[in-house]
């Protein structure tokens, strides 16, 4: 259908107006919500979260996408519902206790949005428990923690360490990243993932619901 | 008295400014996720004793503790109705150590948050922000702001346009954090060395450079760089290096032998102020002292 493909232009652009109106416009021309989301959003999402991977377009360009993206998903949101179509996975992300530094875990959400992923954000400064919490009641399968602080990193640990006391190690599965995380920190710390950059998490987690 | 520092560097003289206080206050008790602008009222003699240790070493322009001190910024830490005492305190607090033996500059951060359309901060919001924390901070008596580790230059323009409306006469210093990609140096909000040297000059900063970003050797190049896209005088402070996480915490590679090593080409491309960000010390700008007084053939 041709009109997925100009919602993936416009969500390119980041024009949001555009794309929410095409998105209503698939919908009037029976194109169910799954489509619209496969072959519309997210394709576009793919393109520039390939982009900027590539370093030819910067954060505002994919802030702006996003907010198109947003305004797509709003419109097919009860439609995705009713067609009772399964999300990627459950994610649920947070910058870690202590850390007041977003940018970085928003491009990730972005990005597992617009891979089709369901991400609860929990924000900033997010206690070990309540990411432990959170993933329970959400049935998350992947916990995504970042930080941009050398001085907050151990409450990744921590989160980690939680999991186990409560015998949910590789029930729920960790990921780690921000400025500071390596993969070897990630992997003394038995996270396990580590995503150097936003469109390498996305990867990450899907290998991580895959189970592999 | 000390003479205006614009008056030193219009005749060519290079000035030294101090480095790191964050990660010095990370060495001194600073919590995790705790406000290290808060250490002010809590810990008011330990950001003295620092003070007194780059004085000591040799700095002659001295940078308040109020870098996330804006109203919005504070807000993070529930701190925002502390704005006024912090910065009225922490510019006492630096008064008190230097005297009229360095120039006092008054550390001003980003917001934290991202203005719109890109984010969801009114420009409006991030103005008066910056002009509420501006109004105490000159009421105090800095000798300039010193705007540091901008990543978005629209939001480095608000800054300056703020202080330009607050207090007219203060000098402006205006550093960005620039990062390396593949087409050449950016800020994360993607504007190009050139693009900030002329968005910075063009709503009035005094003085224009980079701070943070990553070890000496890249700022040197940025320096270059900066130094073709603009007449304005240059302030540069790296970090040393980019922070390693090891077992023992984290260390900062750059040594003060390896900066001051470095220091002449920096030099060389033609700053006017040059000082430390994230990981040196008062032993880095020691070594900087006497890079310059030799250079300057004291």
């Amino acid at each position: 259908m041709e009109i997925l493909k100009q919602i993936a232009e416009a969500l390119q652009q980041g024009d949001d107006e555009k794309t929410r109106a095409l998105a209503n416009d698939a919908v009037a021309q029976h194109a169910t919500a799954k489509r619209i989301l496969d072959d519309g959003l997210i394709a576009g999402m793919n393109v520039v979260s390939e982009q900027f991977k590539k370093q030819d377009i910067f954060l505002p360009d994919v802030l702006l996408a996003a907010r198109a993206m947003y305004a797509g998903l709003d419109v097919i949101k009860p439609l995705l519902l009713q067609e009772k179509v399964q999300p990627q996975g459950r994610v649920v992300i947070g910058s870690v206790q202590g850390d007041q530094h977003d940018i970085g875990k928003n491009l990730v959400g972005i990005m597992l949005k617009g891979a089709g992923f369901e991400v609860t954000d929990l924000g900033n400064d997010v206690a070990p428990e309540r990411f432990v919490e959170t993933a329970q009641s959400e049935n998350a399968q992947v916990i995504g923690m970042s930080a941009l602080l050398t001085t907050t990193m151990p409450a990744m640990k921590r989160t980690v360490d939680l999991l186990a006391a409560q015998g949910l190690t590789g029930k729920v599965k960790t990921i780690v990243g921000g400025a500071p995380v390596t993969a070897e920190y990630a992997r003394s710390i038995g996270a396990d993932a580590y995503g150097y950059d936003a469109t390498n998490a996305v990867e990450q987690v899907r290998r991580l619901v895959k189970g592999e | 008295m000390l003479r205006p520092f614009l008056e030193r560097i219009r005749q060519g003289e290079v000035l030294l400014a101090d480095g790191a206080l964050g990660t010095m206050l990370m060495q001194r008790g600073l919590r995790s996720g705790a406000s290290p602008d808060e250490f002010v009222l809590t810990q008011p003699t330990v950001l003295q004793d620092i003070a007194r240790e780059y004085l000591a070493a040799g700095a002659e322009i001295m940078v308040t503790d109020t870098f996330g001190a804006s109203p919005l910024k504070l807000a993070a830490y529930g701190l925002a109705e502390k704005a006024g005492e912090i910065n009225r305190r922490a510019v006492e607090l630096m008064r008190s150590i230097v005297g009229d033996k360095a120039y006092v500059f008054a550390d001003i951060g980003p917001s934290g948050r991202i203005v719109k359309p890109y984010g969801d901060t009114e420009p409006g919001a991030i103005a008066a922000s910056f002009e509420q924390q501006m109004q105490v901070l000159v009421e105090a008596g800095v000798d300039a702001f010193c705007l540091e580790t901008m990543i978005d230059l629209a939001e480095a323009r608000l800054a300056i346009l703020a202080a330009k409306k607050v207090a007219p006469a203060i000098p402006i210093v205006a550093t960005v954090t620039f990062e390396k990609r593949r087409k050449g140096f950016f800020t994360v909000m993607g504007s190009s060395i050139r693009q900030v040297a002329e968005g910075l000059a063009e709503v009035g900063a005094n003085v224009i450079g980079a701070n943070c970003s990553s070890g000496i050797e890249q700022m040197v190049e940025i320096a270059r760089e900066l130094r073709a896209a603009t007449k304005l005088p240059l302030s540069i402070r790296p970090n040393a290096g980019l922070p390693e996480v090891t077992e023992a915490g984290t260390c900062y590679p750059e040594t003060e032998e390896f900066m001051a090593a470095k220091l002449p080409e920096l030099l060389d491309a033609g700053v006017s102020i040059v000082g430390g960000c994230c990981g040196t010390t008062p032993e880095h700008i020691r070594a900087f002292r006497q890079v310059l007084d030799l250079r300057a053939g004291r």
